[in-house]
């Protein structure tokens, strides 16, 4: 097995590992023979806790992990720059938008908070690059006009908050704090399937994202149309954000965060499409397991993917200070 | 910035003179009209709101005319200090941002931006939740060392690209924000002591609030015009600076000190308010042209119009609710952020 492929399977061990103890803490704390015990066992009290209350939960942080870190690999390659992550240039809080619009207008349900996210999604990020293309490599910009865009977006979305009947504003306000809290069996339903779809199709893309990676020149000498592939991957990535926006609300900075430090561990040039979704499963699960224990009263999600988010981003900024920027070269 | 073209190289003497004249007699023209403006805008804070109050009615209200209760009760006991804050948060924040972009010589520089605000209500979030403060009154002390670390902080990892000082500073907002979220979310005295200081609005400020603040925003404000001809020279290089005879040292000591005092007051009142800071200077430069006093002191006057504008706008567009004026503020200076991002070529100051 390559230095890639053995990295990445010992990410997603160490995520499936830390998801079998996160099935038994809690205020009714099992260990992990318990909770194989009651996985198998019927009808038990251990048996509702792990698998109706706690197993959805930990099913629904490794998947949308690993969807935000492939979306996040998807986005920092064909910007070629390691903040181009769909959540700093705002396609998350627009897909929040849209879920929000779409439950004012058509009223709460999975298939139309779904459609708003995706709708939202795929507009921010019609406007974030329709604004920029035309300055091509110059990533900074891209990123600042989408923050930018995140900050009318989060106006806009407070401003709908108010409108909003108070019982569907209470939810959507901890909604917006991201939140694994309310998935159930029934979100995953429709949700996994379509993760797995974006993910499969990511799969199917990654050798036209390898020639992106390439230049546009030598991607299109090469056989591949650089607009139409790049158009493709903003599609897939945007779904996969959509998703999981509509799922558990936005989760800010995984997406960031993922693909790099899986670079890191594995090494070698480009940004690694497994190890990117095991890293994100890990982290989401990290944080997500941190949220709910690190203090008397659970946190928000959002509020720990920032505080680590934020402090890794101010560091990959200090470091990437040393280096030019104009090329956007990962090292 | 778009820097005046200097008429000396090609204009004859007398031409200089005479556009001199012009520029000068344009600036007290603008100045005249942003006081004009600020004075409109007042009265219109006093006057408007879920139910509006005729101005005769306010005059009354203010002066102890024949008022009816319920105007007296709305104008003085209401308005009146909402107004007055948005007066020193506005000015502090339109100084503030006027002095950060010549401090940086960043176009794209804020407090709000750059995470010096969140410094302020971060460390007011801390001083509530972990040592227990419940006085408002002392807010501003952990205001002002907030917004003092953040701004030295920020301007550390930042210097040099413009762009990257906004990520750095953007990033660091990002955390100071959670960090604050957490302390209010898990801290329930904290979320009780920290909602009637809720977070980037103006609403439901008192006297014994506000009053203690104004000192320290005065302060920063002196400091901030005293320094306005030391920074003119700062804008035009290190070396140029210092071969003016400028104490560049000095000149940044005081401006960091001053940005501090005026942030950490204006956050320490209202919460963390981005893009006025940002807007207001670049409006004031385009009236004045180049000159950092001048650009300071319309953006004392610009600024609490902006932001008596967004609480005006705020307490309309969804009456008898209202939108905090900060949610007001981002959306209509986000634009103008990207606008300035996507100039052709990114002028640094």
């Amino acid at each position: 097995m390559s230095r890639r492929g053995a990295v990445g399977a010992s990410i997603a061990a160490a995520a499936l590992i830390l998801g079998l103890l996160g099935l038994g803490w809690g205020d009714y704390p099992l260990s992990p023979a318990q909770v194989f015990e009651a996985i198998w066992s019927d009808a038990s009290f251990a048996h509702t806790v792990v698998l109706e209350w706690r197993a959805p939960r930990v099913v629904a942080a490794l998947a949308c992990g690993a969807a935000l870190g492939i979306s996040g690999m998807i986005f920092q390659t064909i910007t070629a720059n390691p903040l181009g992550s769909p959540d700093i240039i705002g396609f998350a809080t627009g897909s929040y938008s849209g879920a929000l619009l779409a439950t004012t207008f058509f009223g709460a349900g999975g298939a139309v908070i779904t459609g708003g996210a995706l709708g939202g999604g795929l507009a921010t990020a019609g406007v974030v690059y329709g604004l920029t293309h035309r300055y091509g490599a110059q990533a900074f910009r891209l990123i600042i006009v989408g923050l930018g865009v995140t900050a009318m977006l989060h106006a806009l979305n407070l401003w709908l908050l108010t409108r909003m009947h108070q019982e569907l504003a209470l939810a959507a306000a901890i909604w917006a704090g991201g939140s694994l809290n309310l998935v159930g069996w029934g979100d995953l339903g429709w949700g996994l399937p379509l993760l797995a779809l974006a993910a499969l199709g990511s799969v199917h893309l990654l050798p036209l994202l390898r020639q992106l990676e390439l230049g546009d020149d030598l991607a299109a000498a090469h056989g591949v149309r650089p607009n139409r592939a790049r158009m493709a991957a903003i599609g897939l990535g945007v779904a996969l954000v959509a998703v999981v926006t509509a799922a558990a609300g936005p989760i800010a900075f995984i997406a960031l965060t993922a693909p790099q430090i899986a670079a890191r561990l594995t090494g070698g040039p480009g940004l690694p499409l497994g190890s990117s979704a095991a890293t994100g499963a890990l982290l989401l699960l990290s944080a997500d397991l941190v949220a709910q224990f690190i203090a008397p009263q659970p946190l928000p999600l959002s509020v720990v993917t920032v505080c680590l988010g934020g402090i890794y981003l101010m560091g990959l900024l200090v470091r990437e200070s040393r280096w030019s920027m104009s090329g956007g070269q990962y090292e | 910035m778009r820097f005046a073209s200097p008429p000396a190289a090609t204009a004859e003497p007398s031409a200089l003179a005479v556009q001199l004249r012009a520029n000068r007699r344009w600036r007290w023209g603008s100045l005249l009209l942003a006081l004009a403006l600020l004075a409109i805008l007042s009265l219109a804070s006093l006057a408007l709101g879920a139910k509006a109050i005729p101005l005769p009615e306010v005059a009354a209200a203010l002066t102890g005319g024949p008022a009816s209760p319920e105007a007296v009760s709305l104008v003085i006991g209401l308005r009146l200090p909402r107004t007055v804050a948005g007066l020193v948060v506005g000015a502090a924040l339109g100084l503030a941002g006027a002095l950060i972009q010549a401090l940086t010589r960043n176009p794209l520089a804020d407090p709000g931006i750059l995470g010096v605000n969140a410094g302020a209500a971060a460390a007011v979030a801390l001083a509530v939740g972990l040592l227990g403060i419940d006085q408002p009154g002392y807010y501003v002390l952990f205001g002002l060392v907030g917004a003092l670390v953040a701004s030295i902080v920020v301007s550390a990892l930042g210097l040099g690209d413009p762009l990257r000082l906004v990520l750095v500073g953007m990033a660091l907002g990002a955390v100071l924000a959670g960090l604050t979220g957490a302390i209010r979310l898990t801290d329930r005295q904290a979320f009780n002591a920290m909602v009637a200081w809720e977070l980037g609005s103006l609403t439901d400020k008192s006297w014994n609030v506000i009053l203690p603040l104004i000192p320290f925003a005065l302060a920063g404000a002196v400091i901030a015009l005293a320094i306005g001809p030391a920074l003119d020279a700062l804008v035009l290089g290190q070396d140029t600076a210092t071969s003016l005879g400028v104490n560049l040292l000095l000149t940044r000591v005081l401006a960091v000190a001053a940005i501090s005092l005026l942030a950490g007051s204006a956050t320490a009142l209202a919460g963390p308010i981005s893009f006025i800071g940002l807007m207001v200077p670049h409006l004031a430069r385009r009236l004045t042209g180049p000159s950092q006093p001048w650009v300071l002191a319309l953006s004392a006057l610009f600024g609490p119009s902006l932001l008596l504008a967004a609480d005006i706008i705020g307490r309309l567009v969804v009456s008898p609710a209202e939108i905090k004026a900060a949610i007001v503020t981002a959306f209509i200076g986000a634009p103008i952020l990207i606008h300035l991002a996507l100039r052709p070529k990114l002028v640094t100051l």
